[in-house]
């Protein structure tokens, strides 16, 4: 009996804990729905036929990779049917683009992809395009092709409000926080701080916040993002010392894609979409909504 | 093959990372583990008790867990381990470390318990009455006769432990400590092209690892059978 009454308590203490750090990544995705976007009407030759836009298009259904965990850019709380930010926001002018309904969760699968599985997902096919706050490098186009930039991001700092750290400067020798395997730890290293891989952004900020770790590393919109939900708590620091070109991926199969993507994108830059999209998700009161960035010529297929 | 050459002094600190922790909660989980092995076959109700509470609350809970309570659950009670920041060349031992460490102890120790009771066990019950009937104390039945029994007997299931404590300390990758499964996802992810050969490549430095501990652990087998 007294062996089931420690057991019950421990279990009550590992529980709290547990629920103490999910809680912490709960409370996000309340600002705003986003912009809704409506299906175009697909005339007939619109797309080159045996192209695989015109086969998307015929099938009615689309799956693309976005990120879960990342607020502003891509985030899905757990109440959500469709996940919210910018990336999402630009998949929707594309799903749209192809006559499918991008509220429709029965035509589109907004599948969760991580920084380790987009080009897996991209070259199996599980996935039509990845969104999912994702840098064009020269080594990534040699598996999957890029496009874009849609938009262009540099890498700051988040530290505790009352924290006197100005810049990356002042973090050699500390220990700085990011995703494991992302670009942005190998950047805070390359500065001379100590990295510590996490698993998400929000386990990051946890550690920011209760001190565990100086400082956490990404991109200047996801750091906003964790800045907002945690307001009072966490502040963005310090000029951006990285430059990322942020890019939609899809499979080398099909490089048709690459025009159409550029296409929908530049229409979206002229028709004030992209504007649109911006200000329903990253954009804010105080924020300015950039110019959006040239893209990248498609390689000659 | 290129990346992992190019990369070599990364992965060379990262498997040190590794090693360090495998050492450091090796070592501890086994004078841990044998304490509450000790404590488990003891005289005292209460030890006795306790330990065997100890090795069912731990060893039916996943290490991630375990280890997610020292790093997250532990700094709101004020459990920071911010006491520790070692500083050997480039390895750096931090509060984070400390937490991962500590969790691979508390993990590692209930079964290198059981282990070791399964070693003691195997020792016939004369050996401990014929060491109690020559006025030895249980410290002394213990350490000088029935332990160095039981280790022969409990050697293949410790290096079992120990195998999978070494493979174990990945976790602590994606929970703030720079060791070989963190560094593989930087890799993977900065080299999208060069995949294979990089997952490959610590796969293989991690089999080596762990041959050579079989190797160890076989040795000492041969070494202590009685002949």
């Amino acid at each position: 009996m007294r062996t089931m009454k420690l057991r019950a308590a421990a279990a009550t203490v590992l529980l709290t804990a547990l629920s103490g750090t999910l809680a912490a990544c709960g409370d996000a995705g309340s600002e705003g729905e986003g912009v809704d976007v409506q299906a175009e009407e697909v005339e007939d030759g619109k797309f080159e036929e045996g192209s695989r836009m015109a086969e998307l298009a015929e099938a009615g259904s689309i799956t693309i990779g976005v990120k879960y965990d990342q607020p502003g850019l891509g985030f899905k709380s757990a109440t959500d049917d469709i996940p919210t930010g910018f990336d999402v926001e630009i998949a929707k002018l594309l799903v749209a683009d192809l006559g499918i309904d991008p509220s429709d969760t029965s035509a589109v699968t907004y599948e969760e992809t991580i920084s380790d599985n987009r080009e897996p997902y991209l070259e199996a096919g599980r996935v039509d395009l990845v969104l999912a706050s994702y840098s064009i490098t020269e080594d990534r186009r040699k598996v999957v092709g890029q496009t874009g930039p849609y938009f262009i991001t540099g890498q700051q700092i988040l530290v505790a409000a009352d924290s006197d750290v100005e810049s990356i400067d002042d973090l050699v020798g500390e220990t700085v926080c990011s995703v494991s395997g992302s670009t942005s730890l190998q950047n805070a290293e390359d500065a001379g701080a100590i990295g510590a891989p996490a698993d998400t952004y929000s386990q990051c900020a946890e550690d920011v916040l209760n001190g565990t770790v100086e400082a956490m590393t990404t991109d200047g919109s996801i750091l906003l993002g964790l800045a907002a939900q945690n307001e009072g708590e966490l502040k963005v620091v310090g000029p951006e010392f990285s430059e990322e070109r942020i890019g939609v991926g899809y499979s080398q199969d099909y490089p048709e894609m690459c025009e159409w993507i550029n296409g929908v994108l530049t229409e979206a830059y002229e028709d004030g979409s992209w504007a649109e999209a911006f200000e329903a998700t990253l954009g804010g009161d105080d924020v300015e909504t950039p110019e959006p960035p040239a893209l990248d010529e498609c390689p000659a297929a | 093959m290129n990346v992992v050459l190019d990369n070599a002094g990364d992965i060379a600190l990262a498997f040190i990372y590794t090693l360090s922790l495998f050492v450091v909660a090796g070592v501890l989980s086994l004078i841990f583990g044998a304490l509450l092995a000790a404590a488990r076959v003891g005289p005292v109700a209460v030890l006795r008790k306790a330990a065997a509470v100890y090795v069912t609350l731990i060893r039916n809970t996943p290490l991630l867990i375990v280890i997610i309570f020292f790093r997250f659950a532990g700094p709101k009670i004020g459990l920071t381990f911010s006491f520790v920041d070692i500083r050997v060349a480039d390895i750096r031992l931090n509060n984070l470390y400390a937490a991962c460490a500590v969790g691979l102890v508390v993990y590692t120790s209930s079964f290198v318990c059981e282990a070791l009771r399964s070693g003691i066990n195997a020792v016939p019950l004369g050996q401990a009455e014929a060491a109690r009937a020559i006025g030895l104390p249980f410290g002394g039945v213990m350490s000088q006769v029935i332990m160095p029994q039981a280790m022969r007997h409990a050697l293949p299931p410790l290096a079992s432990v120990q195998i999978a404590l070494l493979k174990n300390t990945t976790v602590c990758g994606a929970l703030g400590v720079f060791e070989a499964f963190a560094r593989m996802r930087g890799l993977t992810n900065d080299f999208a092209s060069a995949r294979t050969e990089i997952f490959l490549a610590f796969a293989l430095i991690f089999v080596v690892l762990v041959e050579v501990l079989s190797f160890v652990a076989y040795r000492l087998e041969r070494r202590w059978r009685i002949v």
